[in-house]
């Protein structure tokens, strides 16, 4: 609903009164960011189901999405913005210090919930600040961190110390995030909240079938009659390739569709107008007519002999499939001591991150410019670029900051949508999703359906593996085919196993589409391995965590697809960490189950690995970094951070590698036009792919800086105002930067290096060299469960996880612990159901109350691919939780549930299958 | 041309309420949800200038709750132990934030299947004061519900006030809340038991009803019946377990199936009674 209209609302904000035009049920978040410029409330849902729009009225925390403007009349306003009074406030410090702020979005929520209660309580305990902290929803950091900087903000009256690590300390220093203090006072431009005022907004008609014709009536008429309407576009306004995807040779979604919708929600056309009319257009007249054809939700059916085909190029409606064969798994399996086989089925994962897709376009002469929350600004300015009919460099991506994105946000969403509406009226061109309209859109993580066996010797080597996976990736490719290629390499989990047969097809259907989540598709093939692993060491009567050390991976294995891993192997190391939590974890649960009745508690492992970086194909990150005149060290830092921290890793790297201190550094963000392509934030890869491309740049770099300076490697250097101090032992070169001649970036020194992991292809067996670096970890989760309600209680995660080298220790602990909240949702809550679950209060997500205690053991096996010995880490963490949990529901209960969510209802009905 | 009023007295909403259809908002939680980002098609009756409907107040015969009474406020008044029940619901009824803002009437004029209010209303006896410009009207809160979200409220007529009989605030009670996850969640079922517990330590009087298991939520006549004269303990968990709960109609949905609802419900009746007795751990604090 519009915000304006006639009304004059007088009300105080933030301590200075105000009056505003309004119409008097508007929202109140409305009112605040588009009225009056306060865009720190960030909308997440419009429906009060995220928190991320809080706000105090009169003290008391409310979701300023649920007030209306009248109703703040004549009364007091608190929003982030005026928290900081100078200087940070004592609440705003902590979150800074303890990492409590990620990507960001939920930060002012969060804040401002945590205020309401510090100002009657200013020392809660945990109890107290989960219930007040329980309407705000977070997506990155597992909450552990929020409810720690809550807690401690009483100590935090004196600023804040950013811990920055002094010159050559940088690599293993818990410095504060370099981008951290933006995302606590709300001045972090998220994409909603820098729309030009002379924007048109934009509405997009959505398919509200699962598959339909359609057919477009007289679109000039309606709009002509619809006041302030500027242009409605259709497929048949697009100038350029009506087609575009994450993987080139795959690309087949329209931008707009043309005549025909594969799924719903799927964009027909675009209404943009004045922001006033569109908010106010009743679209129920708009020309459209459906016609609804059958549709297929499941691969099943979608593999019927009599299913129509999504695309007429995919006969059986197959995208893609991969396979990994090694060995005779069939002989090694029949000669087995021990067999074991299963099946498992997974739901569509929502990413729901809190900030809905959003940005705007403008034209800058005749580049097309767009400012949206991405994980992938190259990306998106080549398929922008394709759909318009642009050549790339005619269009600039400037990121927003990114309000989570876990792999959805590296597929292009409205970017080329709002680019059509500005390369067309010359305006600038807005629009913000809703939730609904992100839910429904965007990717999800690949339902799956899976099958496979095991078999062991008598003493506990695992001796043969199959797999079969069918993983539903909806009408459109996105980044199906990795997922079909990516579980076949990784569905033996980190343990030898000589004999192995994998294979995964990605199928269409006319659900939603999915694509990239934090995994690929491993977490849920690693749930259909890891729960059987459990059944094998049932039978072998082997206790389960020394089964899996038996088999782990260790330095000069061959993994199933005939890599050999001469070092830097650390998941033996990840296991036998976990030993002593262990035993604990089952002495605690024996002697809880003996003087418990209703209530059983049981303890489970899992394992992960994950290739970092692309899978045989070529990945590269380029970082640029140069010295200005006045002595400033610029970094060209274009992996997109999008909470994970790429911009404070990848500068310690850089630092330590260029030799100056981190504070030294100044980061040039992300932009097509100036950071060269640091690929995509995606697969794990940032930290060790441009990492390393930052050190190679910083090498570069050092020596050219040193060659001039006519001084051995081992100088030092030390910056200042147009000028330069190098210094060998007692020996001291003064260096008159302000004179040198300076490049078109106005640098006197300058490095552009690239880093591409050295890979191989996969052959017809998938057999060679996928990834140059893997990274390795392991869970314990004890949970409890309701016998006779099925509801599960995750009690603790101990989280055991190589990461090669701890670039950022506290970086690492919040990607493990935003991981864990990820996992547990999958193993319990998330099932998205296309039509029905399309809001945040139908889709559940771990709120702070359904996270258990987390303990992190960084473990640092160096890998002697990655910088400083680095490995990949994101994806990683969230891949062995929900096995883990699935794991202590059978210990704690005796049966498996095999169909994740594991709901009350599915393990209530598992617990009385097992009894019966 | 829609309109939009916000009257200062109640006779002026009732007023109003006579000359044309209204929706009639008040803590607004379940109204924009609904409205999404479409543009406004009724006309808006907001109430929340009314003061007059906040808050408590007490008649020779009832205990009486303003229609627009938040959740946060019952939470905080000082009420008899009869009333733990809904102040427990109080405070499972989505998060802090919509606990400020939402308030009683809504829950009850909203008529979802899954109103956390209600049960814990049901238990209480509690009846509805309607008004319109005809008068006003009380009606017993399991008259006023009649279907997933349809109620017996009249053109012309609002709900401005909750009226719990005094006969009925007696005892203490307890209310139990199942959902998928801890917080901001609907429930998938729910109870609410209210007992009076003679001197001998055995059950007087028993109020039992049951949410989200059905279109309207429940009291368990029946069920309340046999548990008077038993004690704590297996006695009344017999005869929970004997219960006939057919009249219950719960449904398969996202959150459970209706199986799964059916046989939840049995358990958390059976823990809403545990902690309904006096000395249970459960306490409430105002």
């Amino acid at each position: 609903m519009n915000s304006q209209g006639g009304h004059h609302i007088a009300f105080d904000v933030n301590g200075a009164a105000v009056s505003v035009s309004a119409h008097p049920v508007a929202r109140l978040s409305a009112v605040l960011r588009d009225e009056l410029g306060l865009t720190g409330t960030k909308v997440g849902c419009d429906a009060g189901d995220c928190g991320a729009c809080t706000v105090l009225v009169d003290g008391e925390p409310a979701c300023a999405c649920l007030v209306p403007a009248a109703s703040v009349e004549g009364r007091s306003v608190r929003t982030v913005e005026g928290l900081a009074n100078g200087h940070l406030s004592a609440l705003q410090a902590s979150f800074l210090e303890h990492g409590a702020a990620q990507c960001g979005i939920c930060t002012p929520g969060f804040l401002m919930a945590a205020t309401g209660l510090l100002e009657r309580n200013p020392r809660p305990s945990k109890a107290e600040v989960n219930d007040a902290l329980g309407g705000v929803l977070c997506r990155c950091t597992g909450y552990h961190k929020i409810v720690a900087a809550v807690m401690d903000a009483w100590r935090h009256h004196h600023g804040f110390d950013r811990r920055l690590p002094a010159r050559g300390e940088a690599v293993g220093a818990s410095a504060v995030r370099l981008d951290g203090v933006p995302k606590v006072t709300g001045a972090e431009r998220f994409g909603a909240d820098g729309f030009p005022a002379d924007a048109v907004a934009v509405l997009v008609v959505r398919s509200p079938h699962h598959s339909a014709r359609f057919s477009l009536g007289d679109i000039e008429a309606w709009r002509s009659a619809s006041p302030g309407i500027v242009a409605v576009f259709t497929a048949a306004d697009i100038p350029g390739q009506n087609r575009f995807g994450v993987i080139p040779p795959f690309a087949d979604q329209p931008a707009l569709a043309e005549r025909r919708v594969r799924f719903r929600g799927e964009a027909v056309a675009l209404v943009a107008g004045e922001p006033a009319a569109v908010a106010a257009l009743d679209m129920t007249d708009f020309p459209v007519a459906w016609s609804e054809e059958p549709h297929a939700l499941l691969p099943g059916d979608a593999q019927r002999q009599d299913a129509a085909l999504l695309h007429e190029s995919r006969p059986g409606n197959l995208l893609t499939s991969g396979y990994v064969a090694r060995g005779d798994a069939e002989a090694a399996l029949a000669g087995a001591a021990h067999v074991v086989s299963g099946a498992y089925e997974t739901s569509y994962v929502e990413h729901a991150y809190i900030e809905p897709e959003a940005g705007f376009a403008r034209m800058d002469g005749d580049t097309l410019v767009i400012s949206a929350c991405t994980q992938a600004p190259h990306m998106d300015r080549d398929d922008t670029a394709q759909v318009l009919g642009l050549p790339p460099e005619k269009v600039r991506i400037l990121p927003a900051a990114t309000g989570g994105g876990f792999g959805s946000k590296i597929d292009v969403s409205l970017q080329p949508l709002i680019g059509l509406v500005a390369l067309k009226t010359g305006r600038p061109a807005a629009l913000a999703y809703t939730r609904s309209e992100s839910m429904a859109s965007t990717t999800k993580r690949h339902p799956a359906s899976m099958t496979a066996t095991i078999g062991a010797d008598a003493e506990g080597r695992v001796v043969g593996m199959v797999f079969d996976g069918a993983f539903n990736t909806g009408p459109y490719a996105s980044f199906g085919p990795t997922v079909a290629n990516r579980v076949p390499v990784h569905a033996s989990g980190p343990y030898r196993t000589p004999n192995y047969r994998a294979e995964g097809r990605a199928i269409h259907t006319n659900g939603p589409i999915a694509g990239a989540f934090r995994g690929f598709g491993v977490p849920q093939a690693t749930i259909m391995q890891e729960t059987l692993y459990d059944t094998l060491a049932g039978k072998l009567g082997m206790d389960r965590l020394a089964f899996r050390l038996k088999n782990a991976l260790r330095d000069g294995d061959e993994t199933v697809t005939g890599q050999r891993l001469e070092s830097g192997v650390g998941i033996a190391a990840c296991l036998d960490a976990l030993k002593p939590h262990w035993q604990r974890a089952l002495a605690d649960a024996e002697a809880f189950n003996a003087t418990h009745a209703k209530c059983k508690r049981g303890v489970g492992v899992a394992s992960c690995w994950y290739g970092c970086g692309n899978t045989s194909i070529a990945n590269p990150s380029t970082i640029k970094a140069g010295v200005t005149r006045d002595g400033a060290v610029m970094l060209h830092q274009g992996a997109v951070d999008i909470g994970q921290g790429s911009n404070t890793v990848i500068a310690q790297i850089f630092a330590d590698a260029l030799g100056v201190a981190l504070a030294e550094v100044t980061l040039v963000g992300a932009d097509t036009a100036l950071t060269p392509d640091a690929g995509k934030t995606s697969a794990s890869r940032q930290t060790f792919i441009s990492g390393k491309a930052a050190e190679k740049a910083a090498k570069v770099l050092r020596e050219a800086i040193l060659r001039f300076a006519n001084v051995s490697p081992g100088a030092t250097m030390e910056f200042s105002a147009g000028r330069l101090a190098v210094r060998e032992g007692e020996a001291t070169r003064t260096i008159d930067l302000a004179h040198l001649p300076a490049d078109d970036d106005g640098y006197v020194f300058a490095a552009e290096e690239t880093y591409d992991p050295p890979t191989l292809p996969l052959d017809a067996n998938g057999q060679g060299k996928p990834y140059a670096v893997y990274g390795w970890g392991a869970q314990v989760a004890e949970v409890e469960v309701d016998m006779a309600l099925g509801t599960v209680t995750p009690v603790k995660i101990t989280a055991a996880h190589d990461v090669g080298r701890a670039i950022n220790p506290l970086l690492v602990e919040g990607q493990i612990e935003g991981g864990i909240a990820q996992g547990i949702g999958m193993a319990l809550m998330e099932e998205y159901v296309p039509g029905r679950t399309e809001n945040l209060h139908d889709y559940l997500i771990p709120t702070v109350g359904d996270i258990p205690l987390v303990e992190s053991i960084l473990v640092e096996v160096p890998d002697p691919e990655g910088p400083y010995g680095a490995k990949g880490l994101g994806e990683h963490v969230l891949i062995p939780t929900a096995p883990a949990i699935l794991n202590a529901i059978r210990h704690a209960t005796g049966v498996l549930v095999t169909r994740v969510p594991a709901t009350p209802s599915r393990v209530l009905a598992a617990i009385q299958e097992g009894q019966g | 041309m829609i309109r939009y009023a916000k009257p200062r007295t109640l006779d002026e909403a009732l007023a109003l309420l006579g000359e044309a259809r209204w929706r009639i908002l008040a803590g607004c939680t379940d109204f924009y949800p609904a409205l999404g980002n479409r543009p406004l098609t009724e006309n808006v009756l907001d109430i929340n200038g009314l003061d007059a409907l906040r808050g408590f107040s007490e008649t020779q015969s009832h205990l009486v709750i303003g229609a627009r009474t938040t959740w946060s406020a019952i939470v905080a008044e000082p009420l008899p132990a009869a009333f733990d029940a809904l102040k427990q619901a109080a405070r499972e009824v989505g998060s802090v934030q919509i606990q400020n803002v939402a308030t009683i009437a809504g829950n009850l004029c909203n008529a979802s299947p899954a109103a956390d209010g209600v049960p814990a209303l049901m238990a209480l006896d509690a009846e509805v004061e309607l008004a319109s410009l005809a008068g006003r009207r009380l009606l017993p809160l399991g008259d006023f519900i009649l279907g997933n979200r349809r109620t017996a409220l009249a053109p012309g007529e609002m709900l401005t006030a909750i009226h719990v009989p005094r006969a009925s605030t007696g005892g203490a009670s307890c209310f139990h809340k199942l959902g998928a996850r801890r917080y901001l969640v609907i429930s998938i079922a729910m109870a609410a038991a209210r007992l009076a517990v003679a001197a001998d330590g055995t059950i007087a009087k028993a109020a039992v009803a049951v949410g989200a298991c059905s279109a309207v939520a429940q009291r368990l006549p029946a069920l309340e019946a046999a548990l008077v004269g038993l004690p704590a303990g297996p006695e009344v968990e017999r005869a929970v377990e004997a219960a006939d709960l057919s009249d219950l109609s719960p449904i398969d949905d996202v959150r459970a199936s209706a199986d799964y609802r059916r046989a939840a419900a049995r358990e958390i009746v059976q823990r809403a009674l545990a902690g309904a007795f006096p000395g249970s751990a459960t306490q409430v604090a105002a």
